[in-house]
């Protein structure tokens, strides 16, 4: 029976790219998946005739371009185009477009408040050096904290000159920032509560915190620190929907001679002698390969494929306390026509970019609170994009669909499990509020799909829905993730390593993680590194 | 000619410890108290004829290392032994902790209790030299002063691989999360938690801030159980009073200062003194201001000496009190079904879910729902608080928004007052009969009557973003400010609020430099 | 104010640039459909021709819409000693009708914007800066509890009026006494019921006034202005003009020769008023202002660069020319900020930033230039001045003189 020199579990967007690389290098990859489609989280489904949804994720901003660039992924027919701006809902009908281009956007702006039109270039001007801070790290490897491996320590010099070398007031704002909520982030520069909270709902998206729960500002940077082109904070979609992304880089895998089977989930990882041998699907194949490489998240890796008894003591306790928390809820909408959406002009430029229903600071933070009690947000935030209106491919012409993404949304409820009546209830809340923002939306519904935590953990696998494979707070950060000890991509199963978000850098489609675990793997196999290590795209500002 | 050399402002515990350390070392010390008798919110107050309540509850955060170097015990001071924590619950089943001993929680949760007090307890450890020293000034201090970082980075080193992995994970853990991991029982979680959150604008899920107050508690007596000085609080007070007067301070009584004296000229500013409310002038070169770094630089230096983004970090300080105090005379001692020592605290914070959903109000500025409380009785300690055989009751309730959305109306008051005493009465029956005279303190009037900023109790959120070298925030985290001349000592310096007496003695350590 | 787009008849009107009151003329004369962005607001680059303009400013008289400027009105008790503790100059000495140039900088002692104060009554002040300066001065007004802030910006329509000849068409306009207003001085005139300012001010080096009325008041001004100066030749010129101008008289621009200390992501990138060479602003004389501690010590540490102009050798314009000491191209020296030909001095001039430990040796620019899209490189040997290229005496004398 064949051997393989690597097999990957799960084809999201990280083990295809950890496949490529792998396959580029040289091995003989074959990477499995459950489902009878390829992509994870990054999918283009046709549920609708018609219709492409990006059933989970939606927007692309943190895509390392340099990985773009490497894997040829243009060739195999990605092309990413940014948003203009999104419009932003408040409370009483106000409405206020948050343009990409900081010229609108700064007169925007001051239709609310001079105030806080002025402090939107500062705003820009620090979130630009907190991430270019941050982009520095994504391509490299965490270092141990606890290792005094010559390349540990030159990883730890290289993060603390980066941190030095931005002055002295400037890393005190970082740690400030980096330990802050949202919200008090925010407060030092606007004081118009309806710009504040269009400001920090990237604090919010995929994450069991609030508003104001100290951390949310380092999401906040999570969701904002991607750029395309060097605009830094831009948003940008995949034509053809996010499984562009997930194909292009399955076209990658495929022109280096990586095989894809779908329809395998795994049952177990085959483990001899306490070395990782392969796989056993759940019909029952074996696939035999020289090493293991998970692209599920760490407690599912650990607590479901893997045996307890092959790990070390601790190893499975660590697991099951992995912070993975479910938070978020999405709901695609095929529509027969382009919604009018109340105080947005009707204006191609608007129409290019998403929509963020929001109310207010207190409304986002009840919506935390309802989550806190085990109920969906009875008055959610939801953030939403209408693809086809400016991605011919993606509906029929004159039609179009609507992506969903709803914070918050719990994985159990207090009330018992969900059941398809909760899970339609949970829809229903959605579409009633976009129709109080556009009356005669429901009329334009031709299809609609509602994911609930539940159905994103039983049809993508991520644990709880969670979409970053695991929360974004200090203790599962760099060193941290998944935990400390084991963030260098090689797991306490020897010949294993793992390749998907619950390692550094985290969520996201940017390919980081599967690219940095490839490189580990390369410098165990003692083959030439062929990963990037670096792709800090200029800003704007042209700095470090 | 200046009869004094520092003028210390503030006669609580930190400015008591800092006058007296600086008059040992041969200063000429004045301390001005606005208030009639020494403590600021570690003192006492009497709230009804014959009856007082000590502002604090115990003294766990106190530092031995400011007990040896004040030689408190010479004056007679001494703490009880380890006291309980009982989470009260309303069938009368308390699960109650002291020492490494659980009692009426799950039996592996008790069995787990040691680790995790263990582990703690070293973190606690690690961090001692941190606390004690002034941390310096990121890559603007000389190698020496370095030193201070790299011999805490070597602490934590020590710990082990593993551990220290572990230990840097924890360390922003919300307290939820810290405890969850470990233990199932419900009255345990909540229990826990009390210490990681109390005072502060947060509740068991938030992260980052939680475990960093709790080492720092850990830090002190028993570590950081629950204890109270011998002959109650005031023997605290009195101790640090009388060391105070030994050592040749001076102490005046009801002398408020409106503002300090910042002289300037082509060389730049400088404090010279003090102005009292009176309008009587006392000079100084040194003034050192235990009140909360609020106060200090927005009303005492005031603005328009200091730079603009330095005071509006000063401004944006986050230091709105949290915590409201409650205070009964009684007739007697109340009978708790199922508990007979209430020499300990008592909890009502029955779950994670219950202190999170109490403060859920508190972002809102709405007070409180459900009010999760810890109670003393003081009088157990100290008989003289009460007339013979009364009793008084102290607790601490949270969550009471110092900006409360109605600014604490009338209505607002007495309708969180009821609910006070409605939650006091579920876990303690027939309480309220005993009661013959009460009082609440919001925050708003813990400013008033204690000149906090917020009525926040650690005069300031101790939360990273204003913690270590940042504390109250950077260019002021030294206990040197902007001023020439000006320090602080108080709980807004680092290492923070809690009763710990080392704001004070760092600062002395510093200006003695 | 509503806040609903819906409520606009114009579906672009959140992308669209705002207008000033002079756009009805603007318009008409814009005659390239030159136009260009300045906070949001649609302003000319140029109407006709960049040089043509400027020479009407060295030659005649140009009116230049300074509309987007930014203008905040600072009154109260307290306005002054909080104006005081944020700018670097001394507040208490600028008397009433008097304008002065200055600076502000961050705590770090980073220069955040230059701009003119113009004292209008003991309490009274206002302040304009070419960048919004909003949250700064609401940042500056923190612990000062008398005093208000208001931005007049939309509110206010104004125009820099300059030129040898500015001085005769005003006094034609009607403005009595104006050939008595010293440099930097404000006179005040009523106006179609309200009041007029003008202050003798103005970013051209040349004489020159800037004239300020109430923005619905903005048009008839202009028209009455344009009816005086029709024999004397007068013309609307663009940014470009004035660019040009401005580098003639030595006077710094924000984007060109420094960033804005708050809107940089590097603090390496942004500058001192030292370093700027406008230390003349510094008064350290006053016990305190805003970064005074930080600029002091950067006095005594020396400075990394600061600011030079030169003279370069030729007539090839060293725009982002690197500056090194030797011919060679060994040792980085500096880098230029601004630089043109100068057609009123007939020479090769820039502003630079340069070591100060090289100013008194060999500066060398290393230029590269085009001869019909060829790039060709070029080495140049340059001059330090001290005084601006260009400083006629008409712009300090009062009365001027008539040209």
């Amino acid at each position: 029976m064949k051997t393989y020199d690597a097999v990957i579990i799960g084809a999201g967007h990280n083990g295809l790219t950890n496949a490529a690389y792998l396959a580029k290098a040289g091995l003989d990859v074959v990477i499995v998946e459950k489902n009878d489609y390829i992509g994870g989280a990054a999918v283009s489904r046709q549920l609708e005739n018609g219709y492409w949804y990006s059933s989970c994720s939606y927007v692309c901003s943190m895509m390392r371009q340099v990985i773009h660039r490497d894997l040829n992924l243009t060739k195999h027919g990605l092309m990413l185009v940014p948003y203009l701006g999104t419009a932003a809902f408040g409370e009483n009908g106000q409405t206020l477009m948050a343009y990409t281009a900081e010229g609108p956007a700064y007169n925007e702006l001051k239709r609310f408040s001079a105030h806080d039109a002025d402090a939107m270039y500062r705003l820009l001007a620090d979130l630009d050096r907190y991430s270019t801070l941050i982009r520095k790290t994504l391509l490299r490897t965490p270092p141990d904290p606890g290792s005094f491996k010559p390349r540990d320590i030159k990883e730890l010099m290289f993060l603390a000159k980066t941190f030095w070398e931005m002055g002295e007031a400037e890393i005190y704002e970082y740690i400030r920032f980096f330990t802050m909520s949202a919200a008090e982030f925010l407060d030092d520069y606007f004081e118009n509560d309806f710009i504040k909270a269009t400001m920090a709902t990237p604090g919010i998206i995929g994450t069991a915190l609030g508003v104001d729960s100290p951390g949310s500002a380092y999401i906040l940077l999570h969701h904002v620190m991607g750029d395309v082109d060097g605009t830094i904070g831009a948003w940008g979609l995949a034509r053809g929907g996010m499984g562009a992304i997930s194909n292009a880089l399955a076209g990658a895998l495929q022109e280096h001679g990586g095989e894809i089977r779908t329809n395998a989930g795994v049952d177990q990882v085959l483990v001899k002698n306490g070395k990782a041998a392969g796989v056993v699907l759940e019909n029952g194949d074996e696939i035999h390969a020289k090493l293991v490489v998970s692209n599920l998240d760490a407690k599912r890796t650990f607590t479901k494929i893997v045996d307890r008894d092959d790990l070390p003591p601790g190893i499975f306790e660590r697991a099951k306390n992995f912070k993975i928390r479910g938070s978020s809820g999405k709901v695609n909408i095929a529509l027969d026509g382009l919604p009018k959406f109340n105080g947005v002009p009707d204006n191609r430029y608007i129409n290019r970019g998403g929509q963020a229903f929001i109310g207010s600071m207190e409304k986002l933070e009840r919506a935390y609170d309802d989550w806190k009690r085990g109920k969906w947000s009875s008055d959610p935030f939801i953030e939403s994009v209408i693809p086809s209106a400016w991605d011919p491919t993606v509906a029929p012409p004159g039609k179009h669909w609507m992506s969903n993404f709803i914070q918050y949304c719990p994985p159990q409820l207090a009330d018992g499990p969900w059941t398809p009546e909760k899970r339609d209830a949970f829809g229903q809340t959605v579409i009633d509020k976009i129709e109080r923002h556009s009356p005669g939306f429901k009329d334009l519904i031709v299809h609609m799909e509602v994911r609930t935590p539940y159905e994103i953990e039983n049809e993508v696998g991520l644990t709880e829905g969670n979409i970053f494979q695991g929360e974004l707070t200090i203790d599962q950060l760099l060193f941290n993730r998944p935990f400390p000890g084991y963030a260098q991509y090689r797991m306490p199963v020897k010949n294993m390593y793992m390749c998907g978000s619950s390692t550094h850098p985290g969520g996201g489609v940017s390919s980081a993680c599967g690219a940095n675990a490839a490189r580990e793997i390369l410098m165990d196999l003692k083959k030439p590194n062929t990963v990037p290590e670096d792709d800090c795209h200029d800003t704007q500002y042209n700095i470090f | 000619m200046s009869n004094y050399d520092a003028i210390i402002v503030g006669a609580g515990h930190n400015g008591l410890v800092c006058a007296t350390l600086l008059a040992k070392a041969g200063k000429r010390v004045l301390v001005l108290e606005a208030n009639a008798s020494e403590g600021g919110l570690g003192a006492s107050r009497e709230f009804h004829e014959g009856f007082q309540v000590p502002m604090a509850h115990g003294a766990a955060s106190f530092s031995s290392t400011v007990l040896k170097d004040l030689n408190l015990a010479g004056e007679g001071l001494s703490f009880s032994d380890a006291l309980p924590t009982v989470g009260l619950s309303e069938d009368g089943n308390h699960v109650s902790v002291v020492g490494d001993s659980v009692t009426g929680a799950l039996e592996a949760d008790a069995a787990a209790y040691p680790a995790y007090r263990a582990k703690l307890k070293r973190y606690a450890k690690v961090l001692k030299s941190i606390w004690e020293s002034t941390l310096p000034r990121l890559g603007a201090g000389g190698l020496a002063e370095s030193l201070v970082y790299a011999k805490g980075a070597l602490n934590v080193r020590m710990l082990g691989r593993d551990d220290m992995g572990e230990f840097v994970r924890v360390l922003t853990l919300p307290m939820r999360d810290l405890i969850d991991e470990v233990f199932e029982d419900p009255k345990l979680q909540g229990l826990l938690s009390w210490d990681g959150v109390i005072g502060n604008k947060m509740a068991p899920r938030s992260p980052n801030n939680a475990v960093l107050p709790l080492l720092l508690r850990m830090n002190g007596l028993h570590d950081g159980d629950h204890c109270v000085p011998n002959g109650g609080m005031n023997a605290l007070n009195e101790a640090l009073l009388s060391a105070a007067k030994k050592a040749g301070v001076t102490i005046r009584f009801d002398a408020p200062v409106a503002k300090f004296i910042i002289e300037g000229d082509e060389n730049g500013q400088r404090a010279t003194g003090v102005e009292l409310a009176s309008g009587e002038a006392l000079e100084a070169s040194t003034i050192v201001s235990s009140a909360d770094p609020k106060t200090t630089f927005m009303k005492l230096v005031g603005t328009r000496h200091l730079d603009i983004q330095f005071t509006n970090r000063i401004n944006r300080l986050r230091a709105d009190g949290m915590v409201a105090k409650y205070h009964a005379a009684l007739s007697e001692l109340p009978k708790i079904n199922g508990l007979d020592d209430l020499g300990g605290r008592l909890l009502i914070a029955p779950t994670f879910d219950a202190i999170e959903f109490a403060y859920d109000d508190a972002k809102y500025g709405e007070a409180s729902e459900h009010p999760v409380m810890e109670i003393t009785f003081p009088s157990l300690q100290d008989p003289s608080l009460a007339p013979d055989g009364k009793h008084v009751m102290s607790v601490n309730v949270m969550y009471a928004p110092y900006k409360e959305k109605s600014g604490w109306s009338d209505a607002a008051r007495s309708a969180f007052l009821g609910r006070v005493v409605e939650t006091l009465e579920k876990y303690i029956p027939g309480i309220s009969s005993l009661v013959i005279a009460q009082e609440l303190l919001t925050p708003a009037d813990l400013e008033a009557e204690y000149h906090a900023y917020g009525g926040h109790w650690h005069h300031g959120e101790l939360s990273l973003e204003q913690a270590l070298m940042m504390r109250p925030t950077y260019y002021a985290a030294q206990y040197n400010t902007p001023i020439p001349g000006v320090y602080l000592c108080g709980a807004g310096a680092h290492p923070g609020g809690g009763m710990t007496g080392l704001p004070g003695r760092n600062a002395a350590r510093e200006i003695l430099k | 104010m509503t806040l609903n787009t819906t409520s606009s008849e114009d579906r672009f009107a959140g992308e669209r640039l705002k207008r000033t009151p002079f756009y009805p003329r603007l318009k008409e004369l814009n005659l390239r459909e030159a136009w260009d962005e300045w906070n949001g607001y649609k302003f000319a680059d140029h109407f006709y021709d960049t040089d043509y303009e400027y020479f009407c400013i060295r030659n005649q008289c140009g009116t230049y819409d300074i509309t987007p400027m930014q203008k905040h009105l600072i009154e109260g008790p307290d306005a002054e000693a909080m104006l005081n503790r944020m700018v670097t100059r001394d507040m208490t000495k600028l008397r009433v009708n008097r304008v002065t140039y200055l600076c502000w900088c961050d705590d770090g002692g980073r220069m955040i914007d230059d701009g003119t104060i113009f004292r209008l009554g003991e309490e009274k002040f206002m302040l304009t800066c070419g960048s919004p300066s909003n949250a700064w001065l609401a940042k500056s007004a923190v612990g000062f509890d008398n005093v208000t802030i208001t931005d007049i910006t939309d509110d206010t329509a104004a125009i820099a009026f300059q030129g040898p000849v500015t001085c005769e068409v005003l006094k034609k306009m009607g403005l009595e006494g104006i050939e008595n207003l010293k440099r930097f001085g404000i006179m005040t005139f009523p106006f179609e019921g309200e009041t007029m300012i003008v202050s003798r001010t103005g970013f051209t080096g040349d004489l020159g006034y800037e004239l300020w009325v109430p923005a619905e008041l903005g048009l008839k001004m202009w028209d009455k202005l344009y009816a005086a100066g029709e024999d004397y030749g007068i013309q609307p010129v663009g940014e470009g003009a004035v660019n040009m101008a401005r580098l003639e008289a030595g006077l710094i621009m924000p984007y060109l020769d420094f960033s804005e200390a708050l809107k940089t992501v590097h603090y390496k990138h942004d500058q001192s008023p030292l370093m700027l060479n406008i230390g003349f602003t510094v008064d350290f004389k006053k016990p305190h202002f805003n970064g005074r501690e930080a600029l002091l010590a950067e006095k005594e540490k020396g400075l990394d660069y600061i600011l030079t102009k030169l003279d370069i050798e030729g007539n090839k314009v060293a725009e982002e020319a690197i500056l090194y000491a030797e011919e060679e191209c060994k040792t980085e020296i500096g880098y230029v900020t601004s630089a043109m030909w100068s057609p009123a001095v007939k020479a090769n001039i820039a502003l630079a930033m340069v070591k100060p430990e090289y100013l008194e040796k060999e500066i060398w620019a290393e230029i590269y230039f085009y001869k019909e899209l060829r790039p060709y490189r070029k080495m140049a040997i340059c001059t330090v001045r001290d005084k601006p290229f260009y400083m006629p005496p008409h712009a300090s004398q009062t009365p001027p003189a008539i040209f």
